[in-house]
Parts: C-alpha cells; sequence; structure tokens
C-alpha cells in the first residue's frame, strides 16, 4: 500500500502495513492446515481491521475513476478475504471440536496464552449451551432417567494431532525427536534446516508452528 | 430387533447425501424412545427379581438390554447432532433466512437452535475489530476481479450497489456488478454468475 503510516503491534514493535499483512498470511495459512486450534491473535486482527478502515477512507478522497482506486479497491478485498477466511477457519475447529477447546481453556494455566479470544470464548461457551439445550428437549429428556445427558467430551471427536501437515522451517532446529509411528520402529531426531520443507507429522511440531519457528504451507 | 429403528435413523440421513436436510424424522424418534421405554422397563423388573431373588443368570440379559440403551442413545444423538451441522451449514450458504421449504422440514427445536446460533454468530461477527464488525460468511472465495458478469434468474426488485445507484434486478436482465455485493444473491440462487 502506498500507506507507510506505522501501526502498533500491541506490546511489542511497530509494524509496517506490509509486515502486518504478512503476519495475516502466516497466521492464516498456519490456523488453516493445522488439525487444532491455534493461540488466538486478536490484535492482529484488530490491527488488520484498523487498516482496512484506513484504507476505505482513503478510498473514498480519490477521484471517481481513477485507475488507482480500482487498484486499492482490489488490495482492500483481497485483504478482507484472508482475514474472513482465518477467522472462519477458527470458528469452525471451535464448532467442530466445541467441548474440547473450551475445556482446554478452562484448564488453562493463568499467564499461559489463551487460545479463545473473549468473543470466541463467549461464542463456544453459547454454541455449547445452546446444543445441550436441544438434544435435551428433543431427545433426552424423554429417555430413561439413568441416560438423560451425554459426555460431550466423549460424544464429540479430539482433533486429530497425528494427521500429517506440510511445513516450511523458518529457523533452524536441531535434534527434532520424531515418535516411532509403528512398533517395529524406533524415535529418531531430525535436523531441520532452515528453508527446507517437511511432510511431518502435527504432533511432533506444534510447538514449532506455537513459537512461529516453521510455517505450514 | 433392538436398534433397527435408530440405525434406520441414521441411514436416512446418510442416504441424503451432503448438505441435503430430509424432513425431521419425528415418527422414527417416537418409536425408538418408546424402544428405550420399554428396554428400561423391562430391565427394571429384571434387576429386583436379580437381586431380591438372586437369579444371576438374568444379568447377561441386563447387560444386553442396556447396551441397546446405550446404542439407540447414542444414535440418536448422532442424528440429531448431524441435522444441526447441516442446519449450521444452511445458516453459511442462505444467510439468516431460511427458505421455506427447508424451514418445512425442520421440527420447532431446531428453529429455535438456529436462531440462537444465528445470535450467537452475529454477536461474534459484529464483535470482531471493535467499531461495525465483519461479515465473515462474505468474502467466501479468494476475489479474482473486481467487477463481475451476473445474470438475473429471477425478479428481485430493486438493488443499490456502493455508489449509490440503484439497478433494478428483473429476471433475465444481465448485470456489470461488484463482486462483493452479489455473493450472496448468487448463493440465494438470486443471480448467476456468466463465466465467458
Amino acid at each position: 500500500m502506498s500507506d507507510h503510516s506505522e501501526l502498533s503491534g500491541g506490546e511489542e514493535e511497530l509494524m509496517t502495513p506490509a509486515e502486518l499483512i504478512s503476519r495475516l498470511e502466516e497466521a492464516w495459512l498456519n490456523e488453516k492446515f493445522s488439525p487444532e486450534l491455534l493461540e488466538n491473535k486478536s490484535e492482529l486482527v484488530e490491527c488488520v481491521m484498523e487498516q482496512l478502515t484506513h484504507m476505505e477512507e482513503n478510498l473514498q478522497r480519490v477521484r471517481k475513476g481513477d485507475l488507482k482506486a480500482s487498484v486499492h479497491r482490489m488490495e482492500i478485498d483481497r485483504i478482507r478475504f484472508v482475514l474472513s477466511s482465518f477467522l472462519r477457519s477458527r470458528l469452525k475447529k471451535i464448532e467442530k471440536f466445541f467441548p474440547h477447546v473450551l475445556e482446554k481453556e478452562k484448564s488453562r494455566a493463568d499467564g499461559d496464552p489463551s487460545f479463545l479470544s473473549p468473543e470466541e470464548f463467549a461464542f463456544a461457551k453459547e454454541y455449547l449451551a445452546n446444543t445441550e439445550v436441544y438434544l435435551r428437549a428433543v431427545a433426552l429428556k424423554h429417555m430413561p432417567p439413568n441416560l438423560q445427558s451425554v459426555d460431550m467430551m466423549k460424544a464429540v471427536p479430539e482433533p486429530c494431532l497425528d494427521s500429517f501437515v506440510f511445513l516450511r522451517v523458518k529457523e533452524k532446529q536441531e535434534n527434532i525427536l520424531v515418535e516411532p509411528e509403528t512398533d517395529e520402529q524406533r524415535e529418531y531426531v531430525v535436523d531441520l534446516d532452515e528453508g527446507s520443507q517437511h511432510l511431518m507429522r502435527y504432533r511432533t511440531i506444534a510447538p514449532l508452528v506455537a513459537s512461529g519457528a516453521v510455517q505450514l504451507i | 430387533m433392538f436398534c433397527e429403528k435408530s440405525v434406520e435413523l441414521i441411514r436416512e440421513l446418510h442416504r441424503m447425501g451432503d448438505g441435503q436436510l430430509p424432513a425431521f424424522n419425528e415418527d422414527g424418534i417416537r418409536q425408538v424412545l418408546e424402544e428405550m421405554k420399554a428396554l428400561y422397563e423391562q430391565n427394571q423388573t429384571d434387576v429386583n427379581e436379580a437381586k431380591t431373588e438372586g437369579k444371576s443368570e438374568l444379568i447377561p440379559s441386563i447387560k444386553f438390554r442396556h447396551s441397546c440403551l446405550l446404542r439407540n442413545q447414542r444414535c440418536i444423538a448422532a442424528y440429531l447432532y448431524d441435522r444441526l451441522l447441516r442446519i449450521r451449514a444452511l445458516r453459511w450458504e442462505y444467510g439468516s433466512v431460511l427458505p421455506t421449504n427447508i424451514r418445512f422440514h425442520m421440527c420447532a427445536e431446531e428453529m429455535e437452535w438456529f436462531n440462537q446460533y444465528k445470535k450467537s454468530l452475529a454477536t461474534y461477527m459484529r464483535s470482531i475489530g471493535g467499531e461495525e464488525g465483519l461479515d465473515i460468511t462474505q468474502d467466501m472465495k479468494p476475489p479474482k476481479s473486481l467487477y463481475i458478469e451476473v445474470r438475473c434468474l429471477k425478479d428481485h426488485g430493486e438493488f443499490e450497489i456502493d455508489d449509490g445507484t440503484v439497478i433494478l434486478l428483473k429476471k433475465n436482465s444481465q448485470h456489470f456488478l461488484p463482486r462483493w455485493k452479489c455473493e450472496q444473491l448468487i448463493r440465494q440462487g438470486v443471480l448467476e454468475h456468466v463465466i465467458s
């Protein structure tokens, strides 16, 4: 974008719009390809929203029919698509794994990063309550007394952390322990070179995704 | 055979394929619930008998009935939950107002669940990024071009685009419109994207 005013990136440093967008893209791809819900990025989302509003405002000032305007319009559309898609894939996982997501959030130690943003947390709680009320009203309350509840934690599948993901290494990693897949195999360690790409089980590299050392692709 | 009715419910959904919502099978549910009631009552009697008269040969059949009860419960929950997922998908496809023929296939409690879901989703979307929020049910596909050629499949009336121009969406008329304004109308089947 032509606008180079700097946005504050929360507690840390100042970010240019270009950095902001590339951060959004990283978060988007990670969220899209990881089987479980990742840490929430409320701050990033807020910054991008501010940026979008800002760009819309700038666009209002541009003369009608200006070629620049349509290029900028396209840029806004693209950013909004990435942002929506990012939030959508989070919401999808929240809905899919709601009891587990809520459990994880509740058992989180103080000071640990939270996985759900306050809004997502509210949404997940409502979703759980709504679904429980519904099941009770339609069927469970008509069942024999010992069968009137369903254990949501058992009934709703957990995210499959053993699924395989493609990744690109951003920071060199040494001695990553890969656990055996079958009984015949033994565990072994690998080094991940910067810039190299791999196909690995998500469980093995989950901490690296969280720390930003690898990028899911 | 026990549990046949409940498995039939599951099959019914399975046959429909993705995204389609068959009519709510109230009768099927009622039959399963009746079967469960009968199984439970039979078990109560047998449990009492086994306790008071020490008839341990009754235990296997008690266990068997209990498994049937659990299976029935599981199947009903699966049937209802799968329907909820389909209804959820409809919210994303059609927006907050469902076509009448679909509403016709839903029971009152499903309507209630849908309304509550709608509300939760709207609250969530409004809260994104502060002021007016973001409608994440829009922008479902990556944008390729700003304007697209669309054809009207049914009369929709007047339609205002961003710069204030009002156009009349009449059946079989063709327009060149901003993509982000038409996305939902395309999903609702009012407009069709003309790909030349």
